[in-house]
């Protein structure tokens, strides 16, 4: 049972880290190497806001959420929409934004660096106890876990009970066809890809209430956040949560049945796995 | 048809006339510098030898594959378990059918995956790969690093590079000419259309990724000396699988000597870089990179082509009307 | 375009290193290199325990208005470069440092591996190499092979034996009982501390009732903690990397781990480890330590904050301007900047540092601080090899 719990309890932050890329991957078709970056970023603001002002993070998410999703637009427009349009095909547009992401990522810990150095910041926030069933987690984590509830159901209301939501689903689907129905694909594109960052930002400003975080560490994120979008299917935002809470109960059973050593490996094998027998994601449906 | 091929088989004749030259004259380098100019030219001799053997694969097939560092990894571990018992050449020997059979299984395995899917499953892999090896050190041999001293100096190192180099060259060239390279060009164009003409395009891309894997593995194995203490954080580094990647695509792939162009002038751009900007490296190559896949949208290789094409142009353009001046090329 | 942009780069570099080797002749200023990683996984570590306190000692040297050379007062130019965590990056620096720069010394890199790795280049190329941030055994081997190489900072073998003394004494008084739990980092550092104290601790009546590692990127250490609470020891050791002494640290005190000895490895001793977990951290045991009591201690803790603006940490830090400071007092006393002469003063000589007087013994430190721990917001050395100034060691009492 506690495993269990810990389980979903690391399973809601790597929903986090994922939600926003899920969006950026899927729906802008851009693989954007630099979302690690960009949550990393999200960490310092809201340990500059902590410290500076004393403003709480989770109410600091407001003021780093929006920005997050401005700056996310403007790379959108500025950067990679230049590549969108000069793209022949899906492949070539992959190719050329996995080589324009990586160059952000590059820029993006740079600026960090100069910002902050390359030391160790974390601080202390809602890091007491609280008791579930006997055992004791952190209340931070327990309020992340909230949060990824909240913002992943947020979503899920959004692309499938809203007129514009619907029409984001459907760019994902096929940008053709949709640019066919009137959909602004060009716009939709823009804004799914500023949203992802504005919600990668988000799981930032929570994360950093219990991570130890440094300029050099995004790459990380990135990484466990691909596995997640790819198995939970491309897009597919109800897949990632799924996939994540699967790859965090994974780990914590490993970690307290067999070996923590073993933690990340079998990461790895379940994502092996998964792409394997469910190459589409777990909820994907097979495509012609 | 005939013709054709004997004008080709001179002109091939005549590249491996300059690569044989160049490699000659690249191999006298240690003659005059055994500092930091043979550093850097075993780096560039390394990567260029890693992003040839990954471009033989990719390059037909456009599977972007991020396994590299798994194979170079067990190159390098083939070693470094082994120095101490066995010949040199028999653990280069071992580190080459050890990646080329894992090479294998992935390939079997991933037959049904493609694009992305394929890119993060070979970085799945590598990065599965090294935590096994990590995980089975810690357990069993209770000791992480592994001490590889050899009488190797840097300069046996290059030459050892170089002449894998010329033999990935020859190999690449092989393939190129023989029933697989022609089957994989056109698996690259479309695999519905090569299924159909009777290709069996599984055992094809199988085979190459294992020729491919093969050779980083023995990159691998001929490094290890250098480092002389070999861990998993240094052996299966992903950065090697990102570089290379990285370096192949801005050289261009659509040919087996482009991936060099690629590397030659990114190696020496980035090491300038680290010297002149120590503290802002990651902030200029991120810039230089940006610019360079802006302003370079097919690679250096895409660049030459477009100046030898306005080249042609202008000269049809002079000698005939303006009818001609079509470009056969496009 | 583009490429003319690279032309003229290369252009400036040749031009560049060539007035380099020019100016040579009329040397006015000692070049030292250093080259350590300001970007990649050890950049956190290097930019608290290295770079710091280069720039300190640098900026005191010049201050003083140079190393006396032979009587005569040459200033230090510092030559720096990123190394990026990468042995392939950090071998091509030194090469770069040692035969195109033509630095007069170089100042060893950080970390274990990447020192190892590059030992043999500085070797060949004659420089001395006192290495700080390494923590190995074997360093016997090692000096034989490379009689060129110093050690500063201790052996693993040191540093294990010194907690598991440590909680032996405490066993021995009836203040803990026998029970114990070991975790360590699947990497370097932490498979060849818990290979030595393993067998120590079982030697000394120990029972190890749970007992881990774990891979080196791990953020999530519930399982461990519950599961080490769960086993019911009254000692926890655990010999972890900077992310994972936080994580652990930080899930000890969710936990609320019911123990009376709690030992972190490696950022125990940085400060940021006090700020993150405030009073929490009162009574945790630690890697290193330094004499806090010490006024030249404290004095280079005050000066390195208000230099560089970055507090140091409490085991590595002093040893690494201490390490400087024997290069700089071997340069005076071989009177000239021949390496050779240096290297020969530095084994023979014994220094005058912050972390008091140094003479190494077959190349090697012997004496060096073992185990630390917080107390009154201070990292205070508790156990050493026969250093002076450590203080009696706490029962932790509590995580709040």
């Amino acid at each position: 049972m506690e495993i269990l719990i810990t389980g979903i309890v690391l399973g809601g932050t790597y929903a986090l880290i994922a939600v926003g890329l899920t969006l950026q991957y899927g729906v802008a078709r851009i693989m954007n190497l630099a979302n690690g970056e960009n949550l990393v970023f999200a960490c310092f603001g809201a340990f500059w806001l902590w410290s500076t002002f004393t403003i709480n993070p989770v109410l600091g998410i407001a003021i780093v959420a929006p920005a997050a999703f401005a700056l996310n637009w403007a790379i959108y427009v500025v950067m990679l929409r230049p590549l969108v349009n000069r793209a022949k095909n899906r492949g070539q547009l992959e190719v050329d934004s996995i080589l324009a992401t990586f160059g952000l990522m590059f820029i993006a810990q740079g600026i960090m660096l100069l910002g902050f150095g390359g030391g160790y910041y974390n601080y202390n926030f809602l890091s007491q106890p609280i008791a579930i069933l006997g055992a004791n987690y952190g209340l931070n984590r327990i309020v992340a876990l909230c949060a990824a509830v909240v913002i992943a159901g947020a979503l899920y209301v959004f692309l499938t009970h809203t007129r514009y939501g619907t029409a984001i689903r459907a760019v994902a689907v096929d940008p053709t066809a949709a640019g066919l129905v009137a959909i602004d694909v060009p716009r939709a594109s823009a804004f799914a890809f500023a949203l992802g960052g504005a919600l990668t930002a988000a799981s930032g400003a929570l994360l950093s209430t219990f991570y130890t975080f440094n300029a050099s560490m995004g790459t990380l994120f990135t990484m466990k956040a691909l596995i997640i979008v790819i198995m939970g299917g491309v897009g597919d935002v109800r897949g990632a949560v799924i996939a994540a809470l699967l790859l965090g109960i994974t780990e914590t059973a490993v970690a307290s049945l067999i070996d923590p050593g073993l933690t990340l490996a079998a990461t790895y094998t379940l994502f092996i796995l998964v792409l394997l027998f469910r190459p589409q994601g777990i909820f994907g449906r097979h495509m012609a | 048809m005939t013709p054709l091929l004997a004008t080709i088989t001179r002109r091939e004749a005549g590249i491996a006339v300059i690569g044989a030259v160049m490699l000659a004259a690249a191999a006298t380098l240690p003659l005059f510098d055994t500092g930091f100019y043979l550093s850097l030219a075993l780096n560039i001799a390394m990567y260029v030898v890693l992003c040839t053997a990954w471009t033989l694969f990719s390059g037909p097939t456009h599977y972007i594959s991020l396994a590299s560092a798994a194979f170079f990894g067990i190159g390098t571990y083939s070693v470094a378990l082994g120095i101490e018992t066995l010949p040199f050449p028999l653990l280069v020997t071992i580190g080459f059918v050890a990646s080329a059979v894992l090479a294998g299984l992935v390939g079997i395995a991933t037959l049904r995956l493609s694009g992305v899917y394929f890119v993060i499953f070979t970085l799945g892999l590598a990065e599965l790969v090294r935590q096994v090896v990590t995980w089975a050190q810690t357990n069993f041999t209770r000791g992480v690093g592994l001490y590889v001293f050899t009488d190797f100096t840097e300069a046996h190192i290059y030459w050892m590079l170089l002449g894998l180099a010329a033999v990935v060259y020859v190999t690449g060239w092989l393939v190129n000419r023989s029933r697989l390279g022609f089957a994989l060009r056109i698996i690259g164009n479309d695999e519905t259309v090569a299924r159909h003409v009777g290709i069996n395009t599984a055992m094809a891309k199988v085979a190459l990724f294992m020729i491919s894997g093969g050779f980083i593995g023995i990159v691998g194995a001929f490094l290890a000396p250098r480092f002389a203490y070999v861990e998993p954080p240094s052996a299966f580094n992903p950065m090697i699988s990102f570089q290379v990647v990285i370096m192949a695509l801005l050289g261009g792939t659509g040919r087996l000597w482009a991936p060099l162009l690629g590397v030659i002038p990114f190696t020496i751009l980035f090491d300038q870089i680290s010297a002149n900007f120590p503290n802002h490296t990651s902030l200029v190559i991120g810039i230089a990179f940006m610019s360079v896949v802006y302003l370079l949208p097919r690679g250096v290789v895409g660049l030459i082509e477009d100046m030898r094409r306005m080249k042609r142009k202008f000269r049809i353009v002079w000698t005939d009307d303006a009818a001609l001046g079509k470009d056969p090329a496009e | 375009m583009e490429r003319r942009t690279l032309l003229r780069t290369i252009a400036a570099a040749t031009l560049a290193s060539a007035m380099m080797v020019g100016g040579a002749y009329a040397q006015e200023t000692i070049k030292i290199g250093a080259s350590g990683p300001k970007t990649g996984p050890l950049a956190g570590g290097g930019a608290v325990t290295y770079w710091p306190a280069i720039q300190l000692w640098v900026h005191d040297v010049n201050g003083r208005g140079g190393i006396d050379v032979g009587g005569k007062k040459m200033k230090v130019e510092l030559i720096e470069y990123d190394d990026k965590t990468s042995n392939e990056e950090a071998i091509k620096n030194y090469q770069r440092l040692m035969t195109v720069d033509k630095v007069d010394f170089v100042i060893p890199p950080y970390g274990t591996g990447i020192n190892l790795a590059v030992a043999p280049l500085i070797a060949r190329n004659g420089y001395p190499h006192i290495a700080v941030t390494a923590v190995a055994d074997g360093l016997e081997e090692f000096v034989k092979r490379w009689p060129n190489t110093f050690w500063t900072l201790g052996t693993s073998q040191g540093m294990a034996n010194g907690i598991v003394d440590l909680l032996k004494k405490l066993k021995d008084d009836g203040t803990i009982n026998g029970k114990l739990a070991l975790v360590s980092v699947a990497d370097a550092f932490g498979i060849e501390m818990s290979k030595t104290a393993k067998p120590a601790f079982e030697a000394a009546g120990f029972e190890i009732v749970y007992e881990s590692s774990y891979p080196l990127t791990q953020q999530d250490f519930a399982p461990i903690i519950s599961a080490a609470k769960n086993a019911g020891p009254d000692s926890f050791v655990a010999f972890s990397y900077p992310g994972d002494t936080f994580g652990l640290t930080q899930q000890a005190t969710i936990a609320d781990l019911p123990v009376k000895a709690y030992y972190t490895g490696v950022a125990t001793a940085f400060p940021a480890f006090a700020g993150a977990n405030g009073a929490a951290a009162e009574g945790v045991l630690g890697i290193g330590g330094v004499n806090a009591d010490d006024p030249k201690i404290q004095d280079f803790i005050k000066r390195q904050k208000e230099v560089t603006g970055v507090e140091p940490d409490y085991w590595a830090s002093p040893v690494q301007y201490a390490s400087l400071e024997v290069l700089e007092q071997a340069i005076t006393a071989a009177g000239s900047l021949d390496k050779g002469a240096v290297i020969k003063a530095i084994g023979e000589g014994s220094f005058d540092t912050i972390m008091g007087s140094w003479k190494f013994e077959n190349n090697i430190i012997t004496k060096f601080w073992t185990v630390g721990q917080w107390q009154g917001g201070h990292f205070k050395g508790v156990a050493s090899t026969g250093l002076d100034g450590a203080v009696a060691p706490v029962l932790k009492k509590g995580w709040k």
